[in-house]
């Protein structure tokens, strides 16, 4: 999980690897993350073929279709800029599988294996390559995290998202019982085995609500929306935020540049 | 699909039923308080183990090592081993499925005329379903672990590897022996309900005949069984009836003594949390001329039950690293959903999942390695460092599939193939692999997007649909952007 980070001046381009999930159900995540990294003088290129990681089909056992949407996106960063990927669970499936779905085809390993090297999960990027101390402007508030089980397990990027909020002077970061615990979503299980799965979204539900916070934060939009959709079911206004947005939403309210 | 050949039937769960199993078992608040708080407590306990992760790692390292080790020689291993349990006086017998292991401890027990086999706690003879087979031949046997024997007298199963009963409150124990212990009235003191069972099992050490274990660790170089227990009853069952059965998989075997105390040290800490157990049993030989004590004639049956087939392939032989821990189930949140039984396997949780195909075959079972969500957590704890998600992965892949190219099919390969899936992913990869026809999905998707189905398969349980955004990120970027 620890990985060597480059070192030299700050790169002054990077690629945005918006996934699917975050183009077609949450933009706004998307727009905010860019809009952060814009913030900081990077020129964002977002390569317009790009469509999903392949993971659903990966987890779901089916390799070979993962294979072929895998190897259409790695044909869209011919430079070696970071890409940035605003979600744990896709950046680990590109940084960690890519190499191993390969794993009998030379070329496309090594391709992989220098793909995976570019791979920056969003708060990963911010806080270890380009060092940003933000000040906060944002009113007194008070926020629970919810880490996905991929940021915590394949990319240790749960500890980012963490020190980029306690940057946030003005945010109170409070913890939910059974922090480690997986949301239940899983992709294709919350539709193979809907009462489990429902039922470990309840109980994140219920463990993030119990922390008395106004809002939760999450840094994969696959989390976010199973939590947020089973909040609605509810009836209930509680509801997540992606990290990017927050953190844009903190450092906007003192009339900074959004 | 073709049966399993060299497994059993055992009386699992078919696999249509474990949807309707989870979902009921879920649904079961009381089933699922007990599970969450026994699961909390367990999980606390490990933690307060290993206070330094590093520390951790490097034992896990070792651990991991000295398994895959064995594993690399197990062949060899095993006929050391059979060769000095030989030479030091204990019989060994192979058995490849369920029925020759049973026949061969019923007809063991036959020869000695017995009546009365004590067991030791032994998933093994789980899964093998021992009990049954000792009943049809008229021959008793009693479990002796508590836990064990809890849920023998209430006619179940173990719901957990390390704690079969851990699914029964302290009242259900109280109801059950008040109904069926002959002269115990009822009590919710758990020191007076141990007192009760203590009490019947004394008795049934000194009748028996046969007394039954598991094994924990065979050292091929000396010859010797290690036996880690809690109670003393494995201890009683090994050394006070004439006759020691003891029954084990063939991957239990490592090559010498000095690699048992790493793999010790991490079993009883991710178990129970326990720095080591009340009782370490080491077991040579039987009973010497001269000696007072101890069986005089000590057995073991090595099992293989589809061993082979994990062992065969480089990926899933990480499979049998396994040291029976249970930590994996511990931090399963699935696990701690529904519960131990709705599994329908001797083994329930994540290593379950992963060693039931080839215990039962892909037909039976390919519904287990669905029920996770790849969160991780198994794998995270496990002392000898078993990729589980991966080989979840991989099940999945098998259960979907024909064998791939140069690999033998597994017992019950592409049991959970389906025209509809394979076209569903298909479509999916095309979809998803052809930016023009994505552009074109995603646009539909959005300026349609008060289409969106209200009822969407599972999803829709318990959560509102989900609805395509007005306008997609790329389209909004449009014209904003770099773009590549
Ligand atoms: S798979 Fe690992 S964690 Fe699970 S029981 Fe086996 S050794 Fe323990």
């Amino acid at each position: 999980m620890q990985r060597d980070m480059p070192t030299g001046p700050r790169p002054k381009d990077v690629y945005f690897f918006s996934t699917c999930l975050v183009d077609l159900f949450c933009p706004e995540a998307g727009l905010d993350a860019i809009t952060l990294l814009e913030r900081e003088g990077i020129a964002v290129h977002f390569p317009e073929d790009q469509t999903c990681c392949g993971q659903p089909a990966y987890t779901s056992g089916f390799g070979e279709r993962a294979r072929a949407v895998a190897q259409a996106q790695m044909q869209l960063f011919p430079n070696d800029w970071p890409i940035v990927v605003p979600s744990g669970s896709c950046a680990g499936m590109m940084r960690h599988h890519y190499p191993r779905l390969f794993a009998d085809d030379p070329l496309l390993k090594a391709r992989a294996e220098a793909l995976a090297e570019q791979i920056f999960e969003f708060s990963e990027f911010l806080l270890d390559v380009l060092k940003v101390h933000w000040r906060d402007s944002g009113k007194p508030a008070t926020v629970t995290l919810h880490t996905s089980c991929s940021a915590r397990r394949e990319m240790g990027t749960h500890l980012h998202v963490r020190a980029l909020l306690a940057q946030l002077s003005g945010v109170n970061v409070v913890t939910q019982s059974h922090e480690s615990e997986c949301c239940g979503f899983g992709g294709t299980f919350s539709l193979k085995h809907p009462s489990i799965s429902s039922a470990m979204s309840g109980d994140k539900v219920d463990a993030l609500k119990e922390t008395g916070a106004e809002a939760f934060i999450s840094a994969d939009c696959g989390c976010m929306l199973n939590l947020n959709h089973t909040l609605q079911k509810r009836g209930d206004s509680f509801q997540g935020k992606h990290l990017a947005t927050f953190l844009r939403e903190r450092l906007a309210a003192a009339g900074e540049k959004s | 699909m073709n049966a399993p050949e060299n497994t059993q039937t055992l009386s699992f769960i078919p696999a249509s039923e474990f949807k309707q199993r989870t979902t009921e078992a879920v649904a079961d608040a009381h089933l699922r308080q007990s599970f969450r708080s026994a699961m909390d407590f367990l999980m606390a306990k490990r933690a307060a183990q290993f206070p330094d992760a590093d520390a951790l790692e490097a034992q896990r390292a070792l651990a991991e090592h000295i398994r895959r080790y064995s594993l690399s020689r197990l062949p060899e291993l095993l006929e050391k081993l059979e060769r000095q349990l030989t030479a030091n006086g204990i019989q060994v017998h192979w058995a490849e499925n369920a029925e020759q292991a049973n026949a061969i401890i019923v007809g063991i027990a036959q020869k000695h005329s017995a009546e009365l086999m004590v067991k030791g706690k032994s998933m093994v003879s789980e899964e093998t379903e021992l009990n049954h087979a000792m009943e049809a031949a008229g021959i008793a046997a009693l479990e002796s672990d508590m836990g064990e024997y809890i849920v023998q007298l209430d006619g179940e199963k173990p719901s957990h590897i390390i704690m079969p009963a851990i699914h029964k409150t302290k009242q259900q124990i109280a109801r059950l022996f008040a109904e069926k212990v002959p002269g115990a009235s009822y009590t919710e003191s758990v020191d007076e309900l141990i007192g009760i069972g203590r009490a019947v099992l004394r008795e049934k050490f000194m009748a028996a005949e046969i007394g039954l274990s598991g094994v924990n660790f065979a050292v091929a170089e000396t010859g010797t069984l290690c036996l880690v227990e809690n109670e003393g009853n494995g201890r009683m069952c090994t050394t006070v009836p004439d006759v020691h059965i003891a029954i084990t998989g063939i991957e239990k075997v490592v090559e010498k003594l000095e690699h048992v105390p790493p793999l010790l040290n991490l079993l009883t800490r991710s178990a129970t949390g326990q720095i080591i157990t009340t009782y370490f049993n080491m077991i040579s030989r039987p009973r010497q001329p001269g000696e007072l004590d101890g069986p005089k004639e000590v057995h073991l049956v090595l099992l293989d039950n589809g061993r082979t087939q994990a062992y065969a392939d480089e990926q899933m032989r990480a499979t049998l690293q396994c040291i029976r821990c249970g930590a994996c189930m511990n931090h399963c949140p699935v696990y701690t959903r529904i519960g131990g039984h709705a599994y329908g396997t001797t083994y329930p949780g994540p290593i379950g999942e992963i060693i039931s195909p080839h215990m039962m075959g892909l037909a039976a079972t390919h519904a287990l390695p669905t029920a996770s969500t790849l969160c991780g957590a198994c794998g995270e704890v496990c002392p000898v460092k078993i990729p589980i998600p991966d080989l979840l992965i991989r099940l999945r892949a098998e259960a979907t599939h024909d064998a791939r190219p140069g690999h033998a099919p597994l017992v019950g390969q592409g049991a959970a193939r389906s025209a509809l899936m394979d076209f569903v992913w298909a479509g999916w990869a095309a979809l998803y692999s052809r930016p023009a026809l994505y552009r074109a999905f995603v646009w539909l998707a959005t300026r349609f997007r008060f289409l969106t189905p209200p009822m969407q398969s599972g999803w829709t349980v318990s959560r509102t649909p989900l609805k395509p955004a007005p306008r997609t990120l790329r389209e909004q970027l449009a014209g904003r952007h770099l773009k590549t």
